[in-house]
């Protein structure tokens, strides 16, 4: 080989050069296909940084810049099942599953049928909140005084307006934050003085929950069980258990970078339950489901009953109301009241009639509102899309008055009801919120 | 350290599945086989390139000694860069995305999550270093000499110490303000405040700077004029650094939000 003015270079060493060639177009290679499989999701801000190095080694920087810029690596790119992000699919199969497989060994099963050695004493609650204060940097305060207690084994509903500190609850309890003043316990220990024991005890869904993009969604509960001190066959029956039982079995071998929101939330369940823990909190465990998926895990929620304390925030009220044994309901960080949900009912909600008017009496029904307010039995009278909903404060009394204001009103009327109230009325009027308990 | 283990173990992972370590590793590969190569072939260019007006200035010697000083400087280089870009994100990515917090809502530690990814970015940087240094040796033996194993041993461990110190500074930086960017500028800022204070000598011999000699002396077998005590004290200095570093990290993150 000859290069002007370096003749005198014995050629065999050249053949030093090549192994740099190689890698170099190795590089350029490894670039190609890895932008032609470029997702820009799972790009991180380190891309910036890497590009300083490569212009600092300038020879392969342009294609490194590229490489080495991911953070999170190649995403399977396979469509997942959910139909829409932020959605979990329509075609997603029937959630509730048998518990085990049938094909598992009987001392796995024995192994995960067995109590677990943490087990809740009776009769204390799982979970108890004392005069809980947390004030964020800049003075906010999440939570004013707040008392709560959940009894073991229930399902228990936190409700509350936005802002009403729900979730900076959670938040202590799993000991992720640290309260200002007060303290609680979580299966008998203070997550603020031993937060590892609890976790140890907890299975913990956040709000919009993560994962990892580079792992399958069965390695992400491998990890979650390995760090519960579980491993070996034990682990992976119950993590084919928890997939099963939110239908992520067929997914569960695909990156979780490739999830849809649905999906991630049906894996955050899985990792909450991978473990068997005696107390789960979920921080609204169904936000990112479609109906069908979130009527599935409602009922896995609720088939939880008796065997695990569940805390669970949610902002659909009738979802709570389906499978709650009792709710507390928050407003501005304190504790607004807290029961069983038909006793709440008893108290707080007040009867109330429907009125069904045909189209296109809108009109009338409306100026049937206005004179209906002005009754002293009746406590509140909207008329909306058709429909009067009126509340009273003498159900005796409406009962004989009301059907005759209505055929006073010349509504056409398609139907008058008693309707039962609901725990959208008790909140509603509790907290005086019109909007949604988000 | 509860979930030490399982922790590094998944750092490691992520580092093969993210491709950080096999692109480190080609990108260290590459600097240990360009140094010598450089050392042998840069007079000759400087030669071909500069013709008669290089006439009275003295060139590089083509040798041994020039190879290892290639190779020092350009790990030096790249491989602090590197190891801030290692270590920028390993907390305040995980934070952003919410990732620390699925990990922390288990059993963990603290400072388990850190020394994990402390660990585990020592190890990267250990592997990539290991492989450049084994081409760099190669290359040096076919190009030059066989310069003693033993030494060359020596200059790995020695290297990889010095960046580890940026790595373990910029991830203090990561866990205390939570931000990538800010902790690749504090990385940076290190960088140049600990480059500035080796101009001092008695700093010098106390801060991973005071590495590099010894370690030149030692690869090359030319330790005649090595001195034991600054070598001893450069280790201990950039050990306390470290340690400081991992104890300040674990400090700040317990005081985070997540």
């Amino acid at each position: 080989m000859t290069i002007n003015g370096l003749d005198n270079i014995n050629p065999a060493l050249i053949a030093l050069l090549i192994p740099v060639l190689i890698l170099q177009v190795a590089l350029i290679l490894l670039a190609a296909f890895d932008l032609l499989r470029e997702d820009r999701r799972v790009r991180g801000n380190s891309k910036a940084m890497w590009a300083v190095i490569i212009v600092f080694v300038n020879l392969i920087g342009p294609i490194l810049y590229f490489l080495i810029g991911r953070e999170d690596g190649p995403v399977d790119t396979t469509p997942g099942p959910g139909a829409m992000p932020g959605w979990g699919s329509p075609h997603d199969p029937p959630i509730i599953a048998p518990l085990l497989p049938e094909s598992a060994p009987d001392a796995v099963r024995a192994a995960l049928e067995a109590p677990r050695a943490v087990a809740l004493p009776d009769g204390p609650p799982a979970i108890v909140v004392e005069r809980l204060v947390r004030r964020y940097p800049g003075g906010v305060l999440a939570l004013d005084g707040l008392e709560l207690s959940v009894p073991a084994g229930s399902v228990f509903g936190l409700l509350g307006p936005n802002g009403a500190g729900k979730t900076t609850c959670l938040r202590l309890l799993a000991g992720l934050t640290r309260p200002t003043a007060g303290r609680a316990t979580v299966a008998g220990l203070d997550p603020a003085v031993d937060p590892l024991g609890v976790r140890g005890r907890l299975g913990y869904l956040e709000q919009d929950p993560r994962a990892y993009p580079w792992m399958t969604g069965r390695e992400q509960l491998r990890l979650v069980g390995q760090l519960h001190g579980l491993g070996g066959p034990v682990l992976e029956t119950a993590i084919d258990d928890v997939l099963g039982r939110v239908s992520l079995r067929d997914a569960a071998d695909r990156r979780a970078g490739a999830y849809s929101g649905g999906m991630r939330q049906r894996l955050g369940i899985a990792g909450a339950l991978v473990h068997r823990p005696p107390v789960v909190i979920l921080d609204e465990p169904v936000s990112a489901l479609d109906p069908e998926g979130r009527r599935d895990v409602l009922g896995l929620i609720a088939s939880l009953r008796g065997e695990t304390t569940v805390l669970f925030s949610s902002h659909v009220l009738g979802d709570v109301e389906r499978i709650c044994d009792r709710v507390a309901i928050l407003d501005h960080g304190r504790l607004v009241v807290e029961g069983a949900i038909d006793e709440l009912l008893d108290r707080y909600a007040q009867p109330v009639w429907r009125v069904e008017a045909e189209p296109g009496e809108d009109l009338a029904l409306s100026q049937l509102a206005d004179r209906l307010r002005l009754v002293p039995w009746v406590t509140a009278a909207v008329a909306e899309h058709g429909l009067l909903t009126v509340a009273v404060s003498d159900t005796g009394v409406a009962s004989r008055e009301l059907l005759p204001a209505v055929a006073a009103s010349g509504v056409a009327v398609v139907s008058v009801a008693r309707a039962r109230p609901t725990l959208e009325d008790v909140f509603l009027r509790l907290t005086g919120d019109e909007g949604a308990a988000a | 350290m509860t979930g030490f283990t399982v922790l590094l173990r998944k750092e490691l992972t992520e580092s093969w599945r993210t491709r950080r370590l096999p692109l480190l590793a080609i990108m260290f590969v590459l600097v240990g086989l360009i140094s010598p190569l450089t050392a042998k072939f840069l007079p000759d260019i400087l030669k071909a390139a500069l013709g008669d007006q290089i006439s009275g200035i003295p060139l590089p010697q083509a040798d041994a000694t020039a190879a290892v000083a290639q190779l020092q400087k350009n790990l030096g280089q790249l491989g602090a860069l590197a190891a801030i870009v290692l270590a920028m994100g390993a907390v305040a990515g995980e934070l952003d995305k919410g990732t620390a917090a699925l990990v922390l809502g288990q059993p963990v530690s603290r400072s388990s999550f850190l020394t994990a990814k402390l660990v585990a970015i020592g190890i990267v940087l250990a592997i990539s270093t290991g492989l450049a240094m084994i081409v760099a040796w190669i290359y040096t033996a076919v190009l030059f000499e066989a310069l003693p194993v033993g030494g060359w041993i020596a200059l790995l461990a020695l290297s990889w110490l010095g960046l580890f110190v940026y790595a373990a500074l910029t991830l203090w930086a990561s866990a205390a303000t939570g931000s990538t960017m800010a902790a690749a500028g504090l990385g940076f800022v290190a960088l140049i405040a600990l480059s500035l204070a080796a101009v001092v000598p008695t700093l010098d011999r106390l801060l991973p700077s005071g590495l590099a000699a010894p370690a030149s002396m030692l690869a090359t077998g030319a330790t005649d004029g090595l001195d034991p005590a600054k070598l001893a004290t450069a280790v201990a200095g950039s050990v306390v650094i470290v340690a400081a570093a991992a104890v300040g990290a674990v400090a700040a993150f317990r005081r985070r939000e997540l």
